[in-house]
């Protein structure tokens, strides 16, 4: 690192924002630019679908941090501004105000979108995705009492829209493709546990249930035709079927990509002096000896620290291992780790008391991945277990007179 | 407003302006106070912002909720006046207050 050195961020989401900060704490003296398509500073979006829809979060608690910080921080903040070209030869970005920067270090923070669904009626007003600030204002606008929200997709941003929404006084239904919620990215259990707890509340779940199309009248949604031929009617659709990573930019400029941005332990990608971070990230998973793409914030902070570390000539931290949370109602679920290599599961607690864990174990019972409702201690248990690649007893995680301490020591 | 001091872990003091109603882990967030990641932005679910508040204080700065405290009894160095800082709202009479931070937060 050269006091001269210029570090150009693409992305001002949470990771490009993270990184910029980071860079500063870590003593980076050169200059640092943020481009971002958004027109607003770093935002957090965890909210979006939690606190901000219910309306109890404004603009200022949102953001990552306050305006003055990049002016103070001398971080050159471009939004409205997004970088269309990389000339890794050149080290050049080119941007669609017409601007060419040059940097030494590139960091690619340009996160991931809303996968389309390839369906008749997308283009309706009233049919909404939920990534960004915009998207979340033009869903909080449709809701209240008595409005009816038809949510295509049940996972995490479908399910947490819906008890938001429920907590609005909409009538939410939940349309779900395969045969339970969370199908991707949970165990049966928690599935199980949470298409319970979400009816017990009010959704409606409508599971192994085709979209047809969505149906409209002057241009405006009025409801979701299923392949059944029957209609949910509704006033505003969410559809939240996944995402997928913006890797354009990194492939035209030939860098290595599989599902995301190819990066090592270091977020560093195939030429040396470009780093990408974030859900845009093709990243090892050095606990589960593959690789894989995370979509989550603290996978975007971790990343955020490897690409500030190597700039500055750091030592890198030890990797974590990958944890989400979700709030939906007043369910904490917790999760650290992936079940990759897991063949059983043991739970702990009741699920209809609705807090438990499910405890992920392979085939000689090592830790895996743990599942926590309402139950932080067994997820802080399984963050150090999993990390110590530990065996445990099954017995003792169903045996709640066992604290959950006494089995990481 | 009220000020609060965090004090790192090598002794470092940075003397900040909190606001009244939001947490104390904002305060050292929104003025880049080395040593508070707050990692999942106040949602009690990462431990990351995790505090010593002086003993003097401890009174004021209330008392800690269930989720914080299975959450607290797996951080490092966790001590009987460890708290989550995104848990203690700011209030006119946090002004003085004074916390210590740990070594690291992961």
């Amino acid at each position: 690192m050269a006091e001269t050195d210029r570090v150009i961020i693409v992305g001002a989401g949470h990771g490009g924002g993270a990184v910029a900060a980071t860079l500063r704490q870590y003593g980076f003296k050169g200059t640092i630019m943020v481009i971002g398509t958004e027109p607003l500073a770093p935002y957090q979006r965890p909210p979006l679908s939690k606190a901000w829809l219910k309306g109890e979060a404004d603009a200022a608690s949102l953001a990552l941090r306050p305006p003055a910080f990049y002016a103070k921080a001398n971080i050159d903040l471009r939004l409205a501004t997004t970088v269309t070209a990389i000339d890794t030869g050149a080290k050049t970005v080119a941007t669609d105000t017409g601007d060419t920067f040059g940097y030494d270090w590139l960091i690619l923070a340009t996160g991931a979108r809303a996968r389309r669904l390839p369906i008749p009626g997308m283009e309706l007003a009233g049919v909404l995705e939920l990534r960004s600030a915009a998207d979340a204002d033009q869903l909080k606008a449709a809701l209240g009492p008595g409005k009816r929200l038809a949510v295509v997709g049940g996972g995490y941003i479908g399910l947490e829209a819906a008890a938001s929404a429920t907590a609005l006084g909409a009538t939410v239904t939940v349309i779900e493709r395969e045969n339970r919620v969370l199908a991707r990215v949970a165990s049966v259990e928690l599935s199980e546990a949470y298409q319970v707890a979400h009816r017990r509340r009010g959704v409606v779940i409508e599971l192994s249930a085709q979209v047809a199309a969505l149906e409209g009248v002057d241009g405006r949604i009025t409801g979701v035709r299923l392949g059944d031929g029957r209609l949910i009617a509704c006033d505003v659709a969410l559809v939240g079927v996944g995402a997928v990573a913006n890797i354009e930019l990194a492939q035209a400029a030939g860098i290595t990509c599989d599902l995301g941005i190819t990066v090592d332990l270091a977020a560093r990608t195939s030429d040396p002096s470009v780093f990408a971070i974030g859900d845009c990230t093709w990243r090892p998973l050095p606990h589960y000896g593959r690789d894989f793409r995370l979509e989550s914030v603290p996978n975007a902070l971790e990343q955020a620290r490897q690409a500030a570390a190597s700039i500055c000539g750091r030592a890198l931290a030890a990797p974590e291992v990958p944890w989400f949370w979700s709030d939906q109602f007043d369910l904490k679920l917790q999760i650290v780790g992936l079940n990759f290599g897991a063949t059983h599961t043991v739970v702990r607690g009741d699920p209809a008391t609705e807090s438990f864990a499910v405890f992920h174990m392979t085939d000689d019972n090592h830790l895996r991945a743990v599942e926590a409702v309402n139950m932080a201690d067994a997820f802080m248990a399984g963050r150090l277990l999993i990390a110590k690649d530990r065996k445990l007893a099954p017995a003792q995680i169903c045996d709640m007179s066992v604290a959950m301490k006494d089995l990481t020591v | 407003m009220p000020h609060v001091t965090f004090i790192e872990h090598n002794g470092t003091a940075h003397t900040v302006e909190a606001v009244i109603g939001k947490s104390l882990m904002e305060a050292a967030v929104d003025n880049s106070v080395p040593g508070i990641d707050a990692d999942c932005g106040g949602a009690c679910a990462c431990a990351t912002c995790h505090v010593f508040v002086a003993p003097e204080w401890e009174a004021k700065t209330g008392t800690r909720n269930e989720a914080e405290v299975a959450m607290l009894n797996f951080a490092a160095e966790v001590k009987p006046n460890s708290r989550l800082s995104c848990q203690i709202e700011i209030t006119a009479a946090h002004d003085g207050l004074v916390v210590h931070m740990p070594d690291g937060q992961h």
